[in-house]
């Protein structure tokens, strides 16, 4: 998502404290700051469900998670932050997934939603609010007991000690008598010389569930009697069902029913293999609708079209046009990128129980308040009767957090059908076929050098898919028919050039398209950060120099820069036949640069080590970051590599890793990562180390073999030289 | 009914005996950790052990295993501790977490065989086992830590 942190924090405020089962509770919510097109409700109604901290006379401190867990490592780095404050013991601290209630919505959406690179950006004042917040009930409550002012106290790792008398009593003690003091009015945070976690490598608190098998993901739901359905998607985005005959899919032993949903077919069954056999075993006749010609090589002939013309103004500055058409030998690329898949390792899946006057949720979602809204519009239910259990995602990158609320709809409407508790599974050919792909674009770009080489005027022209037009995000994403999403990383260019144009056009096609890990930057990085290094190559200067020197007022993408280049020996002699390329793109509110060395081998490109250098501010869990850059940089190589979705007869081509390939571990690059020390407030993480990668290698690839690639997958193009 | 060995227990299923051993470890035996990724025995996130030796769950069907030991990711170590799972923790392998079942018994089914794997036996046992959050930089590591740890190190 791209939606910016407009200053998170600033308005937050602490509500009250309430006792549940006896421990300190401490609740914690803003009102409601930005109007957001989705229905949000009232928190002072359903306040308070639950809340952040529990501290239990065991000692347990359980912090409860409002973000979803997709490897990111939110469940320890957002830990972290109340602790830290808290001055909790570390050992004694255990997480939980938060339930869906207002409390829990992102400080700036005010829905509950994971994305957009947030979680830690969003919650980093909220967070260390409520652990400081019950901090100082603790103290208050011990000096309450030892009838001593609290300014004489302390709160040490789970106690609080009386400094003048060394007196101490355990969190755990204090817990019931803190429950029931009133909130403090304001809360003093640490000093960042203070900070005992934050900052800190701290290894995360899911591995050990995650290495035994104990981990629940939404696949892993059990329920008595639980049955399991597979859905016949149309072969064909807008196709229809025209007729189905279900006899011999009913046939299959196991099979219990085969409805029809709004989706699709539905086979329901007594475990998983007997609805794939079931469905296996349908016959259906589709009405295949408008899109049934729908091919690749046509949409990329309609969008190289659509570059060639004017499209809405994305950015204006100086006259780039103008001055472009007095240039003699203006110097023009274009660019394109496929559709691709998120083909999270977990399939979507979503299970429903649901009764008369209520109902029961379990999935891995980055969007709970959207899926439980729709759920209970769905059930005839109200939203409060809705309730929604976030499980572990088996990956996410966005394909979880769908504003159609696309897995969680369709279990609900067979639920509803088949009136029994339902898992909906995704098999991964139904994942790789079944839409909500990153979208494809088309770029065209010109740059016009003065008599002195010197960069005067660029102009792009953006051509592919809004992911936010006609959803209800349209308001958030969309300025004046721009769908900011789609120019994010374009229509900011960093580099000093007088004379810029940005523009855009967003054809309207029936493929469902979504926000993918880095969103418009995963195809804006590769695209401007290519073109810059063929201006470099063009005037001749070293693509790191022409960069430094573009980057005179954005300190931190030059800081990354140079210190990218200077850990990866930049400028050093390579072995032969090997290159090195260069790229910087900021992101989510933080700054990566990558420098990746490549060589080429049977004609394909081999990476060998990318030098990854991140400025994201203040630094929480540097081990999760140096994580995220690394998974970063695994996730974009496979999609410059390999990663392609086509349409043929309105079909999708792929359909499993066969033929959406992944990088593998012999494939795997030696990647160092190096954090930029910064009191900056802490930015994105999980995805800015995913955009300066495929131009990167690019960029080395044509060091290695002067041949430019300008369209991705990278692997359809024959390196071999000479 | 189709009888099998599963972690060391008897059990009895009624499923047709060509139910891959996947569907039938996950919904009935409720021994979940073992993942459905693929289907096809490209991503390794299913791998079990069978008489010792790896397996892909999603294309075994149960009738073949019926006289065989086979140990799934809940059945590898009794707490937790065998070496690689000791070292998953200590590298901090593991993002999202899906295919790290399929990930460990892979790498115990390699150090089984070779207790000193270089990194090129490394990518080459492992390169059959997919990760989305790309963590091989990390598994490789702990694969080394963990033969380290079974030689006492």
């Amino acid at each position: 998502m791209s939606i910016e942190p407009a200053n998170p924090g600033r308005r937050q405020f602490l509500k009250s404290s309430a006792v549940l089962g006896g421990s300190l509770v401490i609740a914690f919510y803003l009102p409601r700051t930005m109007k957001f097109a989705m229905a949000a409700e009232d928190p002072a109604k359903t306040y308070p469900p639950n809340a952040f901290i529990r501290i239990g006379e065991d000692e347990t401190v359980t912090i409860l998670i409002n973000k979803s867990e997709m490897g990111q490592g939110v469940y320890t780095s957002l830990a972290m932050l109340v602790a830290d404050e808290l001055e909790a013991d570390w050992s004694k601290v255990r997480v939980e997934a938060a339930p869906v209630a207002p409390v829990y919505n992102h400080t700036v959406w005010n829905i509950q939603a994971t994305g957009g690179s947030t979680s830690v950006a969003t919650s980093w004042e909220q967070l260390r609010k409520v652990g400081a917040a019950g901090r100082t009930l603790l103290i208050q409550a011990a000096a309450d007991t030892w009838k001593v002012k609290p300014d004489s106290c302390r709160a040490e790792n789970g106690y609080v000690i009386h400094t003048p008398t060394r007196r101490r009593l355990s969190y755990g003690a204090l817990s019931a008598k803190a429950a029931e003091l009133p909130m403090p009015a304001r809360v003093k945070l640490k000093e960042p010389k203070q900070f005992k976690l934050i900052g800190k490598p701290t290894r995360r608190l899911d591995t050990p569930a995650k290495t035994n098998g104990t981990a629940q993901f939404g696949m892993d739901v059990q329920l008595p009697g639980l049955l399991t359905a597979l859905i016949a998607r149309p072969p064909v985005f807008g196709a229809k069902v025209k007729s189905f005959d279900a006899a011999k899919s009913k046939a299959v032993a196991g099979v219990v029913d085969v409805v029809q949903v709004p989706s699709g077919i539905a086979v329901v069954a007594k475990d998983f293999w007997s609805a794939k056999k079931g469905r296996d075993a349908l016959e259906i006749v589709w009405d295949r609708g408008a899109n049934a010609d729908l091919s690749s090589a046509k949409l990329r002939e309609d969008f190289a079209r659509l570059a060639r013309m004017s499209g809405l103004p994305a950015k204006e500055r100086g006259d780039a046009t103008g001055i472009l058409a007095k240039i003699a030998k203006p110097f023009s690329a274009e660019y394109e990128v496929p559709y691709l898949a998120h083909a999270p390792m977990e399939p979507l899946n979503c299970t429903v129980d649901l009764r008369e006057d209520r109902c029961e949720i379990w999935t891995g979602t980055q969007f709970q308040t959207a899926d439980r809204n729709r759920a209970a519009a769905i059930a005839g239910l109200k939203p409060e009767q809705v309730e929604l259990h976030t499980t572990f995602l088996g990956g996410g990158f966005g394909r979880r957090g769908n504003p159609q609320s696309d897995f969680v709809s369709e279990a609900v409407h067979v639920a509803k059908a088949v009136k029994k508790p339902v898992k909906v599974v995704w098999t991964r050919e139904d994942d790789i076929k079944g839409g909500y792909y990153r979208p494809a674009f088309h770029d065209r770009l010109t740059a016009g050098l003065d008599v002195k080489g010197r960069l005067v005027a660029w102009t792009h022209t953006i051509v592919g898919q809004s992911i936010a037009i006609g959803t209800p995000f349209e308001g958030a994403m969309v300025r004046d028919g721009v769908d900011v999403s789609s120019v994010e990383g374009a229509a900011d260019l960093p580099y000093a050039i007088p004379n810029i144009r940005v523009d855009l056009h967003s054809p309207k096609l029936d493929i469902p398209v979504l926000w993918w890990r880095s969103v418009g930057h995963s195809h804006t990085a590769f695209v401007v950060e290519s073109f810059i290094d063929e201006v470099a190559h063009a005037v001749g200067k070293d693509p790191y120099r022409l960069r430094y020197e573009l980057l005179t007022k954005h300190p931190r993408h030059r800081g990354v820069l140079e210190l990218a280049a200077k850990k990866a020996g930049w400028g050093s002699t390579l072995a032969k036949g090997r290159g090195r390329g260069i790229a910087v793109h900021s992101s989510f509110g933080s700054y990566v640069a990558q420098v990746a060395e490549v060589s080429v081998e049977d004609g394909q490109p081999r990476v060998h080590r990318v030098v990854c250098v991140i400025d994201c501010g203040q630094v929480v869990n540097p081990d999760t970051i140096a994580a995220q850059m690394e998974s970063g940089i695994v996730w974009a190589l496979s999609a410059a590599l390999y990663g392609e979705i086509t349409l043929n007869k309105g079909e999708v081509e792929q359909s499993n890793f066969t033929d959406y390939p992944i990088l593998r571990i012999d494939e795997m690059p030696a990647v160092e990562v190096h954090i930029v020390p910064s009191r900056e407030p802490p930015s994105g993480v999980g995805e800015p180390g995913v955009p300066p990668l495929a131009p990167a290698v690019a960029n080395a690839l044509f060091a290695a073999t002067g041949k430019r690639i300008r369209s991705l997958p990278l692997s359809r193009h024959d390196l071999k030289t000479a | 009914m189709i009888a099998l060995n599963v972690n060391g227990k008897s059990y009895q299923v009624d499923v047709s005996g060509d139910t891959p051993l996947l569907w039938v470890l996950r919904d009935h035996l409720g021994l979940t950790g073992t993942k459905y990724g693929c289907g096809v025995a490209v991503c390794g996130a299913c791998t079990v052990h069978v008489d010792g030796e790896q397996a892909r769950a999603c294309i075994t069907p149960v009738s073949s295993v019926g006289g065989k030991q086979v140990t799934t990711i809940e059945g590898l170590s009794a707490q937790g501790d065998h070496p690689v799972q000791k070292a998953w923790i200590e590298v901090d392998v593991p993002q999202c977490g899906y295919c790290q079942s399929g990930q460990i018994m892979a790498a115990a089914a390699l150090l089984a065989k070779n207790p000193n794997p270089g990194d090129a036996d490394i990518d080459t046992a492992m390169s059959g086992m997919l990760c989305r959050c790309g963590t091989y930089q990390r598994i490789r590591k702990a694969i080394r830590r963990a033969a380290d740890m079974a030689k006492g190190a």
